[in-house]
């Protein structure tokens, strides 16, 4: 092979490739800009994410395979991408200030975002298993240093720690889960395993093996129950603007993983039969267990992490008919829509959250948002707003992502399936209202930060909600058009 | 004809413009909010005649149609399908008379966050207003989801002491069923290939097995929107925590989502399940008539004594339908108009009475006659009326129904005339609480010092009852005109489902 054949690997996956390297220029760069100025290094990453962002959409239509087919670049992975570098604008939007306020600002924050959002690309264009388990490293493991950013206050250790020996505890399992799938089928690409799965030559016993704890290690990223132990003490203990990035971002590039393996390679019918009443399980505990826990909190991180679990159970309902034929590009669109709606919905919610935090963790419980709707209306709508389209209430955008997933499950048959998803969404209206409840209808003197960009990110992701939900024609026609260019 | 102003649009999305408008006023500005939004609403009200100038009352098929794609995705497309037709006329016309009636009874009442209440109070009339007018399954789950959330709002922020619970209640029970409704929606759209109501009702190709279950998800939405018995534990909570306003609407409008559901979708889209659960929807509106007479006979809170008693009256509207004849579908219609206007002038009633005196109990009160004589008046007709005396409106459609249980009873779908006969019993129930009622506030010596002051109804107040009151008269006195706009389309209807259906019908 030339140099030039090889680098034209790079030019393949340019976006990643730009992203990769403005990263580790930064960290670089970062080391010439002083410590009172360090809102240039914020600045220059979203800068290179906004040109990432640019490079995503101009190369749209572009499709192929790199670097020997452990790279696949489709519309599906594009799709994604898409959606990860704007969580990745927005995660930095609502850190800006609050870093500032809380003493964290510092510059490998940024650099370390970026790393993480280049590993959560590259997940979503992997198209071998060892690939997939190098990405998942690389988006973990800025995450645990992340989340342990508010060093020395004892939660944020506990959580980099927490988020850490169990992120390693699913990698193990998800790297066996790969040798074992290797083991039966001789080969980690994932188109070769499709082959020697459809040649008859494979053990069938233990890809089946394998694939439940590549799915055990998937389950650990989205917070699929019983996997999910880590996800309220993290999501409370890290950093908020983390938080609200990895509830996104984790679950994206885990999604993203999860369908491709799933819907790609193991739709063959006799794995399938084994696969899909373990995927019904988990699909119906994490929506029940979400659901359910969420209901007794009173700190509203920990009640946004239980929520996130939740919606981790409603996507992983939509996959469960991925096998049936005719249903899979429906199921991959509503999907790829749902993460959309999701990723909207959640940021508005958490940059509410971080619009009311307060230093040494205060301003996180419920009742510290008693008379929000009198004093800050912006700030209430939207979380109301964000509440409302997390249940699923038209004319949100949750709403349509809801409407996509259980169209899905009812046309693959599994009514009961959908009696549970709707019936566990009833339970969860209980708990989102209660925080409409307290904003809008409790006194209280709330204490909030006034800050642009925060406000700004609020206003954006709070009127995206509506306007996105009731002209969503093009959102969702974009989402199947990504199912359309998929390999 | 264009989509955005056409009529139907208008007359949806009319109250938007002054949402927007309040959107820009402080809640200071009290009195300017209150009267963008008695305004909107009054326009509003005005494009609804409009509507009906237009409405050629001898076509029974929907009319105005507006129908343009609104989400073209792979498999199907949803519509924004407006249409109105003798089922929802007169409804849509309810709904627009009854928002600024209740407007303007909040003149006083609401003091708080007077533009927030105004702005919820528009986009809730949209929400209604959308509810009755479209025909496409989705775009109706949406207006019907979305009226949940002002009405929210509106208990839980200006309701009384206990509102939280009751507008949490409200909310929980009410989503309950419809995502129940939203499973068998989804269902229709999909096996079907359309959400298109007029589509589906002609191509009527949904085997009889699956109609049961597809009736039963709708009725569960339905049912307690109602409420039937025995789904109707939150009425009485969400009635009486409501500030009047929303009392009026929830009494007024609300309810009829949920028989207006059973009467657009139920009917039409499943007869054979219809005639076939016919014995059931009338066994349980009957329990409903006289459980709820008899709960609202034992109350001593006036309010909580008229929330019990639209369980009753709605009873009559469930028998009416599920009579599945004309003089049943017919009266029951008019009933709900009725009832939304008796109803509603009770509750306005209870509400003035409430501020001038802060109980609702009607002990503390007796002989109001003397100090109040146009309140005792206006509400003993009011009363009246709701319990179906001759010459008012209560009357004509109480009677039809009961003809119509009897006839169906004699020969149709009903099968016995017991319905009839218990129903009618109803009745009798219905004078002993509210002539109960009369007595207690009105009768009898004026022995409370605290009532010797009351000061009898404003010039504002009486001119929020004088329109319902010349509709109470007019459909008990002369009520052809409201049977000739609904005549045509119940026939129609009433026909398909005996055509549909010929082969359960005994």
């Amino acid at each position: 092979m030339s140099v030039n054949d090889f680098l034209s690997n790079f030019n393949e996956i340019l976006p990643l490739t730009f992203l990769f390297s403005w990263a580790c220029l930064l960290l670089l760069v970062d080391l010439f800009i002083s410590e009172s100025k360090k809102g240039i290094t914020a600045l220059l990453a979203a800068a290179g994410l906004s040109v990432t962002l640019v490079l995503l959409i101009v190369n749209w239509d572009q499709t192929g395979t790199a670097f020997g087919g452990m790279i696949v670049v489709d519309t599906f992975s594009t799709y994604l991408n898409i959606l990860l570098a704007v969580s990745g604008l927005l995660a930095i939007a609502v850190a800006y200030d609050y870093l500032k306020r809380t003493e964290l600002e510092r510059g490998e924050y940024y650099t370390l975002l970026l790393f993480s959002i280049g590993g959560m690309m590259l997940m979503t264009l992997a198209a071998d298993l060892i690939l997939v388990f190098l990405a998942f490293e690389l988006l973990s493991i800025p995450l645990y240093v992340l989340a342990g950013f508010a060093v020395p206050r004892a939660e944020s250790e506990e959580a980099a720690i927490k988020y850490f020996l169990l992120g390693a505890f699913s990698s193990a399992i998800m790297v066996y889960g790969i040798a074992l799938v290797y083991g039966a089928t001789s080969t980690t690409a994932l188109s070769e395993i499709i082959a020697a799965i459809s040649s008859g030559s494979t053990n069938m016993g233990l890809l089946g093996i394998g694939a439940g704890m590549i799915l055990i290690g998937l389950g650990f990223k989205v917070a699929a129950v019983p996997f999910h132990m880590w996800t309220p003490d993290v999501y409370q203990g890290a950093p908020t603007s983390v938080t609200a990035f990895m509830a996104v971002g984790a679950k994206v590039a885990g999604f993203a993983a999860l369908v491709r393996i799933w819907i790609w390679t193991f739709s063959n019918q006799a794995l399938a039969d084994d696969l899909t009443p373990i995927l019904w399980g988990i699909a119906v505990l994490t929506m029940i267990v979400g659901n359910v826990i969420a209901l007794m909190q009173h700190n509203i991180k920990r009640l946004l992490a239980y929520s996130s679990i939740a919606h981790a159970g409603y996507i992983l309902m939509a996959l469960v008919p991925y096998a049936q034929g005719d249903m899979t590009d429906a199921v991959v669109s509503s999907i790829l829509f749902y993460l959309l709606a999701y990723m909207v919905t959640s940021f508005a919610a958490w940059a509410v959250v971080i619009a009311l935090e307060q230093k040494e963790g205060k301003g996180l419980e419920l009742d510290d948002y008693a008379g929000l709707s009198r004093k800050y209306p912006v700030l209430a709508l939207t979380m109301a707003v964000a509440m409302l389209s997390f249940i699923g209430i038209p004319p949100t955008l949750g709403f349509i992502g809801k409407f996509g997933l259980f169209s899905v499950v009812i046309d693959g048959g599994y009514i009961v399936l959908a009696l549970i998803g709707v019936l566990t969404s009833l339970v969860s209206a209980y708990y989102y209202l209660r925080v409409v409840v307290v904003m809008y209808m409790q006194e209280g003197e709330p204490i909030v930060q006034k800050e642009t960009l925060l406000y700004l990110t609020v206003i954006l992701t709070g009127v995206s909600m509506v306007l996105l939900g009731i002209f969503s024609e093009p959102l969702i026609n974009w989402a199947s058009q990504a199912v359309l260019g998929m390999f | 004809m264009n989509s955005v102003f056409h009529p139907l649009t208008l007359v949806t999305f009319f109250p938007l413009l002054g949402v927007v408008i309040l959107l820009f006023l402080k809640n200071e500005q009290k009195s300017a909010a209150r009267w963008t939004a008695l305004i909107t609403s009054l326009i509003t009200f005005a494009i609804s005649i409009a509507v009906l100038a237009q409405f050629n009352a001898e076509d029974p098929y929907l009319q105005m149609v507006v129908k343009v794609p609104w989400i073209k995705v792979a498999g199907w497309t949803i519509y924004y399908y407006l249409g109105v037709d003798g089922l929802s006329i007169l409804l849509l016309l309810l709904t627009t008379l009854l928002t600024p009636i209740a407007i303007l009874s909040t003149w006083r009442s609401i003091d708080e966050r007077v533009r927030d209440f105004m702005i919820f109070f528009l986009l809730l009339e949209i929400g209604m207003v959308g509810v009755f007018l479209a025909q496409d399954l989705f775009l109706f789950y949406v207006f019907w989801e979305f009226t949940l959330v002002p009405m929210y709002f509106l208990i839980g922020v200006w309701g009384g002491a206990n509102r939280i619970y009751a507008a949490v209640k409200f909310f929980l029970y009410t989503m309950a069923g419809s995502v129940l409704m939203l499973l068998a929606i989804l269902w229709l759209g999909i096996e079907m290939g359309t959400f298109e109501v007029p589509e589906l009702i002609a191509m009527n190709s949904i085997p009889a097995d699956l109609q049961i279950w597809l009736f039963l998800a709708f009725a569960a939405a339905f049912a307690i929107k109602v409420p039937m018995w025995p789904l109707h534990s939150w009425l009485p909570d969400a009635h009486v925590e409501a500030p009047t306003a929303g009392s009026v609407i929830l009494a007024g409008v609300l309810l009829k989502m949920g028989t207006y559901g059973f009467l657009r979708f139920n009917l039409a889209l499943f007869p054979e399940a219809s005639v076939k659960l016919a014995w059931l929807m009338a066994l349980l509106g009957v329990i409903g008539i006289i459980y709820g007479a008899m709960v609202s006979y034992a109350q001593t809170d006036i309010k909580k004594l008229v929330a019990y008693s639209s369980v009753s009256h709605l009873g009559f509207v469930m028998l009416g339908l599920f009579a599945l004849n004309t003089l049943g579908i017919q009266g029951a219609i008019l009933q709900m108009v009725n009832h939304g206007l008796s109803t509603g002038a009770l509750f306005l009633a209870v509400g003035f009475l409430y501020e001038r005196r802060h109980t609702r109990d009607m002990d503390q009160f007796g002989g109001l006659w003397k100090v109040m004589p146009v309140f005792a008046a206006m509400t003993i007709v009011v009363a009246l009326s709701s319990m179906g005396l001759p010459g008012l409106n209560g009357f004509i459609g109480e009677f039809n129904i009961l003809l119509g249980a009897w006839g169906s009873g004699q020969e149709g779908a009903l099968g016995s005339v017991m319905y009839a006969a218990f129903a009618a019993l109803g009745v009798i129930l219905a004078a002993v609480y509210l002539l109960l009622m009369i007595q207690k506030l009105f009768l009898g010596p004026l022995n409370k010092e605290e009532n010797r002051v009351l000061k009898d109804l404003t010039l504002r107040e009486i001119l929020i009852m004088v329109p319902i009151l010349i509709l109470i008269f007019w459909i008990g006195l002369y009520p052809t005109p409201f049977f000739n706009l609904i005549g045509p389309s119940v026939d129609n209807l009433v026909q398909y489902i005996q055509g549909a259906a010929v082969a359960v019908i005994p």
